[in-house]
Order: structure tokens, then sequence, then C-alpha cells
């Protein structure tokens, strides 16, 4: 069964550098987008479960993202914790017409 | 060292060594712990700590609580631990929570530290964590190649990783992990590599990201003006800033300033930044001096203001925090801090080195007794220098000085045994010649959307305002 998904455009993909993140808001939703220095997107939730930390902020490489506030690890790929934490959220992410677009579930 | 027991009957063990500067002694009453005291080895801290908080049984041969005579005693404090103990102050980790993680398969210390948070925060629990670790996987615990790395991605300690940067010229984060690491970017790497390339190559290095939150305006030697404090004042009311606090470094922060505000706020300051953040060169605390004390016998206020003139924002493995006193009464605590100089009479100055009041506690080692501010800057910027270039990545000077050894950085850094202090003084000069403040990019973010909110429904950081 798949979920329902709404479409949101976020904004310039060219104002997201290489190698960063940024956090958007998708409807009710707060997305952290991160452009991987070998090319690719990743999104998921915009907030740390530990404590509410700004996951864009995050350094992040090819597969994780260490919250700033107490490092906590996230594979970006599939928002599982490597240090025992709740799992963020995973969004898909795309470019369209020079757009950010991600994908929201409905709430169910 | 003439602490006795309140009771007749309570038990006083104690060990003095005067000529080494090592003291130790424990009371026991009812065959609790109920007070202990190091000075100059700490090792036993850690299970003295969970004795005292814990009630644990203790060694029927005393002289184990001062000692670790090898055998038992660090086994039966790992095993008599309750389950339940918080090993872990910082992040709430209990032993339980450590002995799972090694069940589950788990056999490296930094590997338990990771997946539970164990000793992630202040650091003052790793000893027992390792000790933890080692218990519970029954002899089977295993050594992690990379704690002798200086960052956990790139597969070379700090001597090897410098020279190689060095000699391949490498002046960026991914130019390393390209060079030394097969190509593969590891997040947990960056600030690491971020400082030591700062450290090598100062205003050549090749910044790929920029971050930066906390305001926090420089006040050099903890002084201002009636004019800094109105435009602090101004610009607290303009940007609504939630939280003005005078920091324990003698500074002004302003905290709870929204992200997106940040550039702005700091061209209304119009100050530079005092480096609340960052493990770099952070504050010079000093005292009124001898110009408004009556006990003051040196101008600490003016040579603090020139150290940190000198040396401000300088990158390090960990936090430089300095001070300078006027007298030995020490009112800047220069006696507990990376870097410390006091004035004595007969105009002369001691500098003091690898001391700590935070979450370890450590009085500094005497560096050097020297007659002019000059030649305590000079010493300052070599020692500051030697440590930027030996230290591990996050350790603090009170942990290198004691591993290095005082006499042998007395020899490198005065006699100069090794024949490098006039190569570390003319590093040192470098870095401080390539230093520009991080804020006057402010204006102009450094990559797009560099300021922009990173959460843009929930104010941060989670400060409260406070009502007067």
């Amino acid at each position: 069964m798949t979920a329902e998904m709404t479409e949101y455009r976020i904004g310039p993909a060219d104002e997201l550098p290489v190698g960063e993140g940024r956090a958007y808001a998708a409807g009710d939703d707060m997305v952290a987008v991160f452009r991987l220095r070998r090319g690719g997107l990743r999104a998921v939730s915009a907030v740390c479960p530990h404590a509410g930390g700004p996951i864009a902020d995050g350094l992040a490489d090819a597969e994780i993202v260490v919250c700033p506030l107490h490092q906590h690890v996230y594979e970006l790929a599939t928002g599982c914790s490597r240090t025992g934490q709740a799992s963020l959220r995973v969004y898909p992410v795309r470019v369209d017409d020079g757009d950010l677009v991600v994908s929201v579930p409905a709430p169910t | 060292m003439t602490s006795r027991p309140e009771r007749e009957d309570d038990e006083f063990v104690v060990f003095s060594e005067p000529g080494h500067g090592v003291y130790k002694s424990v009371i026991i009453r009812d065959d609790r712990l109920i007070g202990a005291t190091l000075l100059g080895d700490v090792g036993r801290v850690g299970f003295l700590m969970q004795a005292f908080d814990r009630g644990l049984p203790l060694p029927e041969e005393r002289v184990r609580l001062l000692f670790d005579l090898g055998g038992p005693p660090v086994e039966v404090s790992a095993a008599e631990l309750d389950d339940g103990a918080q090993v872990c102050n910082c992040n709430g980790v209990s032993k339980s929570t450590l002995v799972s993680a090694v069940h589950d398969g788990i056999k490296t210390v930094t590997g338990v530290m990771d997946a539970t948070r164990a000793g992630k925060g202040c650091g003052s629990c790793k000893s027992l964590v390792a000790q933890i670790v080692e218990w519970a996987a029954d002899g089977a615990a295993e050594e992690d190649p990379s704690a002798t790395w200086y960052v956990p991605g790139v597969p070379m300690g700090k001597p090897e990783l410098m020279a190689a940067i060095h000699a391949r010229q490498l002046k960026s984060v991914s130019a390393v992990f390209d060079a030394l690491a097969g190509g593969r970017e590891d997040a947990k790497s960056k600030m690491g590599l971020v400082s030591l390339l700062r450290m090598m190559w100062g205003d050549e290095y090749v910044d790929e990201r920029g971050a930066r939150f906390i305001n926090d305006p420089q006040m050099k030697g903890g002084c201002t003006t009636p004019a800094q404090l109105r435009r602090i004042a101004d610009v607290a009311d303009k940007y609504a800033v939630p939280l003005v606090k005078l920091t324990g470094g003698q500074r002004i922060d302003l905290l709870g300033v929204r992200k997106e505000d940040l550039p702005q706020v700091w061209a209304d300051l119009d100050m530079p930044s005092g480096y609340a953040y960052g493990k770099s060169f952070r504050t010079v605390k000093t005292c009124v001096g001898s110009d408004y004390c009556r006990f003051g016998v040196g101008d600490s206020t003016t040579l603090g203001i020139a150290i940190e003139t000198r040396f401000q924002g300088l990158e390090s493995p960990g936090k430089m925090k300095l001070a300078v006193s006027g007298c030995p009464r020490n009112c800047a605590e220069a006696y507990v801090k990376d870097l410390g100089v006091v004035a004595i009479d007969g105009g002369r100055w001691e500098i003091y080195i690898g001391g700590a009041a935070g979450a370890h506690v450590r009085k500094g080692d005497l560096l050097a007794t020297v007659d002019t501010p000059d030649e305590v800057v000079r010493l300052t910027g070599r020692f500051l220098q030697y440590y930027r270039e030996n230290a591990n990545w996050l350790e603090r000077t009170y942990a290198f000085v004691p591993r290095i050894g005082i006499e042998r950085i007395r020899a490198i850094i005065l006699d100069d045994r090794d024949g490098i202090a006039a190569a570390l003084d003319a590093r040192m000069q470098a870095s401080v010649d390539g230093y520009r403040d991080p804020w006057l990019e402010g204006g102009e973010p450094a990559t797009p959307g560099q300021f922009r909110p990173a959460l843009p429904l929930i104010p941060l950081p989670l400060v409260p305002v406070r009502e007067p």
C-alpha cells in the first residue's frame, strides 16, 4: 500500500550549495534537503528527534548527517539513527524546472 | 593538607608525596566513602566518584582506594557498579546500556561510545566507560585502530597526516578526503580537518562551508566602554534578543539571535567576533591589575589585552582559554586556565599551562617565570603553537601537558632542546598575520542561503525568555 503523496515546490535548486543542507517548509512538515558533494539530493525531517536540533545545519557526507547539537548520526537514505535515536522521516526529492520538489506523505 | 575527618572514628587514609606534587586521601565512615581528595594523580577518580555516588562496598585493603595495584580493583569497580548506575552524566547513559551494547556485539570502546553516546559530552567518564566495556566483553574487547587516528575518516596519526597534507599541498577538506581517504568523505572528520587545515594554511585554506551562530562581541581582556554597551543594548532591543548574559570569560553574550538576523546584528554591532564558538583561542580573562587594585603587582589588564589582540581567533585542537592575574590572589583564575599568567612581586610574571576548571579541575604547571610582558607573549605564542601542532583533536591542554610532561615541554619551549623554537615562533607569526575576522564576510554569505533559518517553524536556539 502506498500512501497518498503531496508534492511541494520548495525553492530554487541553485540556492542549495554543494555539500550543504538547507531547511524548508513543505506543507506542515519541516524538511532538511542536502546536496551531496558527489551529486544527488537527500531530504529528511529537519528536526532532530533527540532534542530538536537543526538537522540542516549538520555536517553531512555521502551517507550520514550529524546533528550539530549532540552529534547524533542519521543515515540520509533511510533516516535511521546510528546513535540509538528515533528515525528521521525520509522524503523523495527531485529537481523540476530549476526548483526543488519534495513529496510529503498525506497525514494518516 | 591539614584537613581531618569530622569524627573520631572516621577512617582516614592518606598518601602524600610533596616532592612530586601528589596527595591523595579518602575518608570512610561505616564502610562507605564519604570524601576524597586527589591531587597530581587522579587515576582513581572514576572509581572513587562512583563509590561515593552509589555507596559501593569498598575493598578491605584500603590502599586500593588510592592506587590501582593491578588485578581486582578495576574489575571490581566495573563489576560492582549497579546496573542502573548512570555512568555518563552528560548524555544519561547507564551501565546496563553500555553492557547491552557490548552483548549486542560491539566490541570496541569507541563503537560502544558511538552507539550509546556515553563519553561524548564532556568526556570525563571515558575511562570508566572503557573499564565497563572491557569488563562486559570479558576479555574479548577489541582495539579500534581509529583510536590513534587524528580524525576517524582518515587512517593516519597527526604527524603523518600533517606531513601528507604539506607534501601534497592539500588545502581543503575534500582535497584531504580525495588524496588520503580514497575519496570517501566522512562527516565526523570534517570539524577536525577544518581546524587542522586552518592552523596549517591560514588564509590559504580553502573554505567550503561556513556556519556561525552565537553572537558574542569581542571585549579584549573583558574590558568594555559606555559607547560599546550602548550599542549592544540598542542591538539587543532592535532584534528582541531573548537573553543577554555575562559569561564566565568576561564577555556579553547575545543568546537566541535568529540565524537570519545574524549578518545584520553583526553589521549593527560593528564589533569583531569574540569567538564564543569553535575550537580556537577564546578569551583572556583579566583582573583590574595594578592600576585600580591595591594588591596588584603587575598590569594584568594591559597584558591580557595584548595577548588577546595577538592570538585572537586562532584555530586549535581544543579550546584555548587564558587569563592574566595581577597578583597571586588570582582573581582572574589564571591557575586553572589552558595558559594563565600571574604577576608576582618584583615585576616578574609566572606562566602556568595545562590548567582546567571545567569537567576536569587541574591547577596548571609552572612553565616559566619571566621578567617582561614581551617575554610572556613570546613564550605564550611558542607554547600555543606547540600545542596546536601536537595535540590530538579535542585534546585540551589539561590532558596534553601531562601526556607530554611538563619537564619535556620546558625543555622544548624554554631550552630549545629539539631546535624547533624558532620555527614554532615563525609559524605562530604566520598564523597571526593570516588572521581575519569571520564576520567581515557577514554581509555577504559565503554560500547562498547561509543565514537562512535551519528550522523555519521553530525559533532557535531554544533559550527561554527571562522577564526581569
